[in-house]
């Protein structure tokens, strides 16, 4: 039973992100390939970057991008050959073109818009006069003068 | 028999909440103190059902009662107690079951601690956190039921999934669950007031203990999370902008802006309409949250326990909510008439600046975990959102965030002048600026993120330093007055600090982290940083459930010895996983972190070690913000104001 275990556990232990075999001899080449890494998705993960993840696909991803990069690719052309070969879902980071705009946009536009309000409102706010008191409910009468002992 | 009690307690629980939700209501609009005074006896009594309920699951779990359905899916015999335990929530029914017992505490506390809110808001309030919580319990007794029995009870149950059975995880769910659901009072109280029609000062101090609490319970929550991650998954990540995490990290930030925003109304009574949007939001954000978590719409690392069809269920619950209390609110808010006056440099202004931010900051995570979704509908484009969006687009506001609290703090009410209010602060600003400046000449030619970020640390740090030595005033007796300060003072102190220890840990922690990968033989010294490390063994141990494959190293620098560190490689035969230990040397400059992985062909191993500066602050910084909130919490105001006085029964006062 123990043999069996042991077994299972050889089969299904896991690939670690990363191997030491994969890191090229170059150490700029290498560092390039893992800046890279880090915004390639691992397709078969869950929100993981290739880098990080210890899927097998991540790792033949990992295996591309190097073999890019010694084949003289710049960073953009070995991206684009992943691109082209996987899709845009592998990009981490979406590259602000068409309807992403409206993405990238967002945080501005609305840091805008809610800095206009803001400011109309401040405005009101510095200019208006105090608003007119309202007079106490019957309720709340009765519940003063049970506090004031009245 | 324990089961079919805890079966039959959650039941009548639900016909409780129904009882609630309704009969106070009536009593409210005809006048009938004696209906609405059913509300809090009920509250009462769902809670204690509610909790019976639970506490029967829990039962099942720890005498592993496999005749469950539910316990044998997510537990086994060999488990640990704790896990045992913390297996009540670790599934898709009993976190349910959590839920929606957190919903009835929330409301028994309402009620038992509310004797001095008005009787017919307290009504209103009890008989709106009754609605949510019947919601709730319809969906756990319709779709998600845990008391479900098997015709043929197995021998033995399926194992919590590995990566949960872990300390810093047992009680992570839980205290999300409180922050979330705390937030459901502050939604109560925002409809009642909507449904009463007025919102004054006293509102805002009522609501803002609730906030209180359930943004320091996220605060934890977040932290236990992002804490696990990083010694649990294996590369030293604390945050990866997963939508889970995002689902949990934008309600926190929506509880942060009101938080602030109740303190202008309540003592300037202004931003009425904004702040009842802002909790109503709030808590949407935290039915999103669940939403995400439990239909599986958005892929996520935490996809472990999920169901389209159960999705259905919570969305059908946000929309009713969210759409009821938004069309209230547009009928309703033109009704709140601000009356504070202001000028345009003024703490209120420095606090809608401080709204506008975080809002915004919570719209932009919103929309980057979204987005997929909408280009997938409406561009047909499939793409991925990953954290290069969320680092470039988030932290701009962070930053700005952190640049202005410290003047904005401590300007004074409806007028300011801008300058005189930041002239005290002259001498830290450049001194945080100096910081800042040596450590980009010190870290040459990377990224801005360190440099910037401890220029915030230190900015933020002293500038609370700065504010409490202007708190004293002049002249002799400055240490007394320094220690008669409030606790509120005292908490709001602690907890900007603690922002500003957070902000410089995650930047040092993202600017100079340094890795290494490589196969080491054994006893065979190699090199990281300043550090030398050396694998002296490599053990087989077996664990309760586990079988484990232990490095042992010993990390030396310069002056010698420094830690043995012991990381492992686990495997759960029963439910078929790996999991990673990380053994770490936890420090508060740096963390040595240290992960092994398979034996290579020749016999040496696999090891990657990390050098990672400031960790500990970010997870230090947490805790000062949640500490900072206890204080505030503590504080006498909102003791008297959460009502001591609670003797008062409402049948003495009189209801109109």
């Amino acid at each position: 039973m123990k043999h069996l275990v042991l077994l299972f556990m050889l089969a299904a232990s896991p690939l670690w992100a990363v191997q030491p075999d994969e890191i090229l001899d170059d150490p700029v080449l290498e560092q390039r390939a893992r800046d890279l890494s880090k915004g390639l998705r691992c397709l078969v993960c869950q929100n993981e970057s290739i880098d990080e993840s210890n899927a097998t696909l991540a790792r033949d991803l990992r295996l591309l991008v190097r073999e890019r990069l010694v084949a003289g690719d710049s960073d953009t052309e070995a991206v684009d050959f992943i691109v082209a070969r996987y899709g845009e879902f592998v990009l981490l980071n979406p590259p602000a073109s068409g309807a992403n705009w409206l993405l990238w946009g967002a945080g501005p536009l609305m840091l805008l818009l809610a800095g206009g309000v803001g400011i109309a409102y401040l405005r009101g706010r510095a200019r208006g006069r105090p608003g007119s008191d309202q007079p106490l409910s019957e309720a709340e009468q009765a519940r003063l003068d049970d506090i004031l002992g009245r | 028999m324990i089961t079919e009690l805890g079966h039959f307690a959650l039941i009548l629980a639900a016909l409780v909440a129904i009882v609630q939700m309704v009969v106070p209501l009536i009593g409210v609009r005809k006048h009938w103190s004696g209906w609405m005074a059913v509300a809090e006896p009920a509250a009462g009594a769902q809670f204690a059902l509610t909790a019976l309920a639970f506490g029967a699951l829990m039962w099942a779990f720890i005498v592993s009662d496999f005749s469950l359905q539910v316990v044998w899916a997510n537990s086994h015999s060999a488990k640990p107690m704790l896990y045992k335990i913390s297996g009540t929530w670790g599934n898709h029914e009993g976190s349910m079951l959590l839920w929606v017992l957190i919903v009835t505490l929330f409301g028994a506390m309402a009620a038992w601690f509310g004797g001095n809110l008005p009787p017919t808001l307290r009504a209103r309030v009890l008989s709106v956190q009754a609605a949510i919580a019947v919601a709730f319990f319809g969906f756990i007794l319709f779709t998600s039921n845990p008391f479900l029995r098997l015709q043929t009870p197995p021998f033995d149950g399926q194992d919590l999934n590995p990566l949960l059975q872990d300390p810093g995880l047992a009680f992570h769910p839980p205290f999300l669950y409180l922050g979330y659901v705390g937030l459901s009072m502050t939604f109560s109280f925002a409809v009642a007031a909507l449904m009463e029609g007025r919102i004054d000062a006293a509102w805002g101090r009522w609501v803002r203990p609730w906030t209180l609490a359930a943004w320091i319970f996220l605060t934890i929550g977040i932290a236990l999370g992002s804490w696990w991650a990083y010694y649990e998954l294996g590369w030293g990540g604390f945050w990866f902008w997963d939508p889970v995490e995002n689902a949990s990290f934008m309600p926190w930030l929506l509880a942060a802006a009101l938080l602030h925003s109740a303190i202008v109304v309540e003592k300037r009574e202004a931003l009425k309409s904004w702040t009842i949007l802002l909790a109503i939001l709030a808590f949407g954000f935290s039915l999103i949250g669940t939403f995400i978590v439990r239909s599986g719409l958005l892929t996520s690392v935490h996809a472990f326990a999920n169901d389209p069809e159960r999705g259905i269920w919570i969305l059908l619950i946000l929309g009713f909510f969210m759409g009821g209390a938004l069309v209230l609110f547009t009928l309703r808010a033109g009704a709140m008439e601000a009356k504070g006056v202001f000028a345009l440099a003024s703490r209120e202004s420095a606090l809608v600046v401080n709204n506008m931010l975080l809002a915004v900051a919570c719209f932009v995570v919103f929309v980057g975990t979204m987005w997929p979704l909408v280009a997938e509908m409406f561009f047909d484009r499939k793409l991925s959102v990953g954290p290069p969006f969320f680092n470039a687009a988030f932290t701009p506001f962070m930053v700005a965030l952190g640049v202005i609290l410290p003047v904005g703090s401590v300007m004074p009410w409806k007028r300011a002048n801008l300058f005189k209010a930041m002239r005290p602060f002259r001498y830290v600003f450049l001194l945080a600026l100096a910081v800042g400046g040596l450590t980009y000449a010190m870290q040459s030619g990377r990224s801005l993120i360190g440099p910037i970020g401890l220029f915030l640390g230190a900015w933020l740090v002293m500038g609370v330093v700065v504010e409490l030595v202007q708190r004293t005033g002049r002249g002799p007796d400055r240490l007394r007055r320094l220690a008669r300060l409030p606790r509120a003072d005292w908490g709001k102190a602690t907890a900007h600090a603690g922002l500003g220890v957070t902000m410089a840990g995650i930047a040092g922690l993202t600017a100079w982290t340094q890795d290494d990968i490589r196969a080491v033989q054994m006893n065979q010294p190699w090199n990281v940083g300043k550090y030398e490390l050396t694998l002296t063994d490599v053990q087989e141990v077996r664990g309760p459930n586990y079988l484990s494959t232990m490095g042992v190293l010993t990390l030396r620098d310069g002056g010698g010895f420094v830690a043995e560190l012991r990381p492992e490689k686990r495997f759960y035969p029963v439910a078929q996983m790996p999991t990673t230990e990380a053994g770490i040397d936890y420090d508060l400059i740096r963390d040595v972190y240290v992960v092994i992985g398979d034996q290579q062909d020749n016999g040496g191993w696999t090891v990657r070690t990390y050098i990672k500066p400031m960790t500990n602050w970010i997870w230090i910084g947490a805790a000062l913000m949640a500490l900072g909130g206890l204080l505030s919490l503590t504080d006498r105001r909102f003791r008297v104001a959460a009502g001591a006085s609670g003797k008062r029964s409402p049948a003495q006062v009189p209801a109109q």
